[in-house]
């Protein structure tokens, strides 16, 4: 087998507003493994998508052994031997048809030409032959279903290599394994690598995982690559410093504000499906403590938790000193508990609800007379008030929400959490997706509930964030918390030396 | 730009008022091809009597529209009220007071398996309501042994039976009660949705449940509780039924189902930008009401007048998909 080069040249992308990727060079050989690596937005995946054919509106050349290739659509991609696993597996797959099926899916949906009969026995020859080079023991009748993800995974990269690929693109493959599955798909990546001489890009936010299994790492910042090397010559600290830069704008100066007894303790919690384990915090009145940790380490999960929507395996919360048993949202929000959730139009607002409704929605408690019937004057006025406080831009209260930006859904969501005063407010990821501005404001509403002597838990992937507005930061990794630190002794780089499975 | 804000806005003006123009439409224009005949008191009332069972069961089904479920129990719910009243009446010469209340908390256990196979064991509402359809449209059957039951007819065992039906219960389904329940039930619907905490809760529950769970609205509970309204209206729709026609026949109810669904899903097209509403389904089960009964004086068999019924759903139901083009 030779050896075959893949060169991207002076790659440039731009999306609305981003200019996504500044002009990218990266080279990929078979038979490597190559880690890339980078912070959220940095562009990796950005790259590795029109790598594998998603995007056709870049400019700058991909070559094969010197050889110009044209890769703007999926097929073309996989024509010339580059194909990639996407961290959702289960998008990829059919749930209820058999392994075989799923791996000769390509051959099922697109190779049938004039036949229309299948020959099940061949497919699942076929597909036995595959997972059999790869080693991998699967019965090829099994629904897909049925499987766990890390087999849901192997069958994927088994169907990949159907096409004889030549370059194969894994993106955060390890992110939902245990070590077991981990060490297992390792192994299977070697074999691609020694036995298939495939080039591999393995991204990945677990660095020490990197040092056993890749040969060469490219770190990404901001649309560039900062670094490229071998890893043997780099250390998990390099690698931060790389994925960070040295630049650190101040986005908010924290208010001085003093800070009381302990509101919410947490003690020993473990949620029942374990996506959470162990976890012990604690938070103040007065005080912003930052969850920190990668996407995928379980910070959602704690929040969600706390907010009684997820059930409690063991361990206990305490709220002002108060053993706290409750087993819903509903129960959590009686208790004086607010949660800001992650994935704001999904889970944050009703989108088709005019501004009004999303503000009182929480608290309707407040708005209703005798047989609960609701005064809408009421609800308006208060809506108005609160559009006044937050800076909120729209034309009225009446507006739908769906129609204002994302900062101004985001003071929506958060301010339904105003109307009645809770204890502990939870925010995860308050910033995702509104600008800079908006930003800044976001800050200073959070800082002003901290210095009302609300005790506030703010979870976010955001390092400089973090750092921002918190007093005291729980470093979350593999669903438990590693490390605890104080936001004036720390930086961006021990932060992410933790959150990256770093242990000192 | 402009064109499209303006066609925009008249596809708004239509989605708003469009099923109250088209009643009032249809209403000229039977009135000046029946001068005499359609625009008269009696036949008003006779319009208004034809629809109220339909209406009531309606107005039910649309609480289970409004958590974005779907209840299609509702007909076998229908069934089994009036089968157990009239039972309760010609078997067990039970009094009225206990016989009503009765027969609609017994129906009650039909909503109870819709919410726990829809909330607890998680079936999606349109498969678990039509199990539940068929359970109890066997179950009301089994109960009556096949077959019909009215006054004078012996038992199931050969018994004689000496119940009558009580005045005060053949009155419910005559003119001018059937109609003021009927409009009792759409004015308490429409309070329940539109004005008060609950009804709030459950249209937020149907436009989005996750956010709904994460703003502390106990999801469950009101899932549950719209599919108890739900079928309460039915077994009220079936004992006035039952009233209406002085026995319980066989899956009496079934027949109520699909024109309380359309009724329901006029309504929410054309007055409700989508959105089920108790005045709307009322409004949609005028239009199918007036559109019948002026047809048939138009002398239109009555075996083709589910066309029209059918055209007036489709047209209902393009007017609210074909204008939310969301991006």
């Amino acid at each position: 087998m030779k050896a075959v080069e893949l060169k991207m040249n002076n790659i440039n992308i731009e999306f609305p507003g981003v200019h996504a990727l500044k002009g990218v060079d990266f080279t990929l050989k078979s038979g490597t493994i190559n880690a890339l690596i980078g912070a959220n937005g940095a562009g990796k995946s950005t790259l590795m998508k029109i790598l594998s054919g998603s995007y056709s509106h870049y400019t700058g050349e991909i070559t094969l052994n010197d050889k110009p290739a044209t890769i703007r659509n999926p097929k073309q991609a996989k024509n010339l031997g580059i194909d990639i696993v996407h961290q959702e597996v289960d998008i990829a797959l059919v749930p209820y048809l058999t392994v075989a099926e799923n791996i000769l899916l390509d051959k099922i949906a697109n190779n049938m030409e004039n036949r229309h009969r299948i020959k099940w026995k061949e497919i699942h020859q076929e597909a036995k032959e595959v997972l059999l080079q790869l080693d991998i023991h699967l019965p090829t009748h099994r629904l897909i279903s049925e499987l766990t993800l890390a087999d849901k995974q192997m069958v994927l990269i088994a169907r990949s290599l159907i096409n004889k690929p030549k370059f194969l693109i894994l993106d955060e493959p390890t992110a939902p394994l245990s070590d077991t599955e981990t060490e297992k798909l390792f192994f299977t990546i070697r074999k691609l690598q020694n036995e298939f001489n495939i080039g591999i890009v393995f991204i990945s936010h677990r660095l020490p995982e990197l040092f056993e299994i890749c040969e060469n790492i490219t770190v990404m910042r901001d649309g560039l690559i900062v670094s490229n090397t071998k890893i043997k010559n780099t250390t998990i600290d390099e690698i931060v410093k790389d994925m960070l830069g040295d630049e650190s704008t101040h986005l908010y100066v924290k208010k001085e504000k003093t800070i009381g007894n302990t509101t919410l303790q947490v003690t020993d919690l473990t949620n029942h499906d374990l996506s959470i384990k162990n976890i012990s915090l604690h938070i103040n009145s007065g005080e912003i403590v930052g969850i920190a940790g990668l996407v995928g380490a379980g910070k959602t999960e704690l929040c969600k938790t706390l907010f009684g929507d997820f059930p409690i395996k063991s361990g206990t919360i305490q709220i002002n000193e108060e053993i706290q048993k409750y087993k819903n949202t509903a129960q959590a929000v009686n208790k004086g508990i607010a949660l800001v959730p992650e994935e704001r139009r999904k889970e944050g607002i009703f989108v088709d609800e005019p501004v009004y409704k999303n503000f009182t929605i929480s608290h309707l408690k407040n708005f209703s007379s005798r047989f609960n019937i609701l005064s809408q004057k009421k609800e308006r006025e208060i809506s108005k008030e609160m559009i006044a406080k937050l800076g909120v831009k729209t034309p009225n209260e009446l507006q739908n929400i769906g129609l204002l930006s994302g900062g101004n859904q985001q003071k929506v969501a958060v301010g339904k959490w105003l109307i009645s005063p809770a204890h502990v407010y939870i925010f995860d990821e308050p910033t995702k997706g509104i600008d800079i501005g908006a930003k800044a404001e976001m800050f200073e509403l959070i800082d002003q509930l901290a210095s009302e002597g609300k005790a506030v838990l703010y979870a976010s992937s955001e390092l400089q964030e973090i750092l921002t507005i918190t007093d005291r930061i729980y470093i979350m990794y593999d669903n438990k918390i590693v490390k605890e630190v104080l936001t004036k002794d720390t930086s961006e780089e021990e932060i992410m030396f933790f959150s990256t499975g770093g242990t000192k | 730009m402009m064109d499209t804000l303006n066609s925009k806005n008249i596809l708004n003006f239509l989605n708003k008022w469009g099923v109250i123009l088209a009643v009032i439409l249809i209403i000229l224009f039977f009135t000046f091809s029946l001068p005499d005949l359609f625009l008269t008191s009696s036949n008003i009332i006779n319009i208004l009597r034809s629809i109220s069972i339909v209406t009531i069961i309606a107005v039910g089904l649309t609480i289970s529209l409004s958590v974005n479920g779907f209840d299609l129990s509702v007909g076998s719910a229908a069934t089994v009220s009036s089968s157990l009243i009239i039972s309760f009446f010609v078997w067990y010469n039970m009094p009225f007071g206990i016989a009503l209340p009765l027969a609609i908390l017994l129906t009650l256990i039909i909503a109870g398996i819709n919410a726990f196979l829809i909330v607890k064991v998680k079936i999606p509402d349109l498969f678990a309501t039509l199990s539940t359809m068929f359970i109890f449209e066997g179950v009301a059957m089994t109960y009556t042994g096949g077959g019909s039951i009215s006054v004078g007819m012996p038992k199931l065992d050969g018994s004689p039976t000496t119940g009558k039906l009580p005045e005060l219960f053949l009155k419910l389904g005559q003119t001018p009660w059937i109609i003021i329940i009927m409009l009792i039930s759409v004015f308490l619907v429409h309070l329940f949705l539109n004005h008060s905490k609950h009804g709030r809760y459950m249209y937020m529950i149907g436009g989005n449940q996750e956010a709904a769970r994460l703003s502390g609205i106990p999801v469950k509970k009101y899932r549950a509780l719209a599919y108890v309204l739900s079928t309460f209206f039915a077994a009220l729709g079936g004992i006035v039924l039952a009233s209406y026609v002085g026995s319980s026949q066989i899956n009496a109810g079934s027949g109520y189902l699909m024109p309380a669904v359309a009724a329901a899903f006029i309504g929410s097209s054309f007055a409700g930008h989508g959105k089920p509403n108790a005045i709307g389904t009322f409004v949609g089960a005028v239009l199918v009401g007036v559109l019948e009964n002026g047809l048939v004086m138009m002398s239109v068999p009555y075996y083709s007048l589910n066309i029209v019924k059918g055209t007036v759903l489709a047209l209902a139901l393009a007017s609210t998909y074909y204008s939310q083009k969301k991006f």
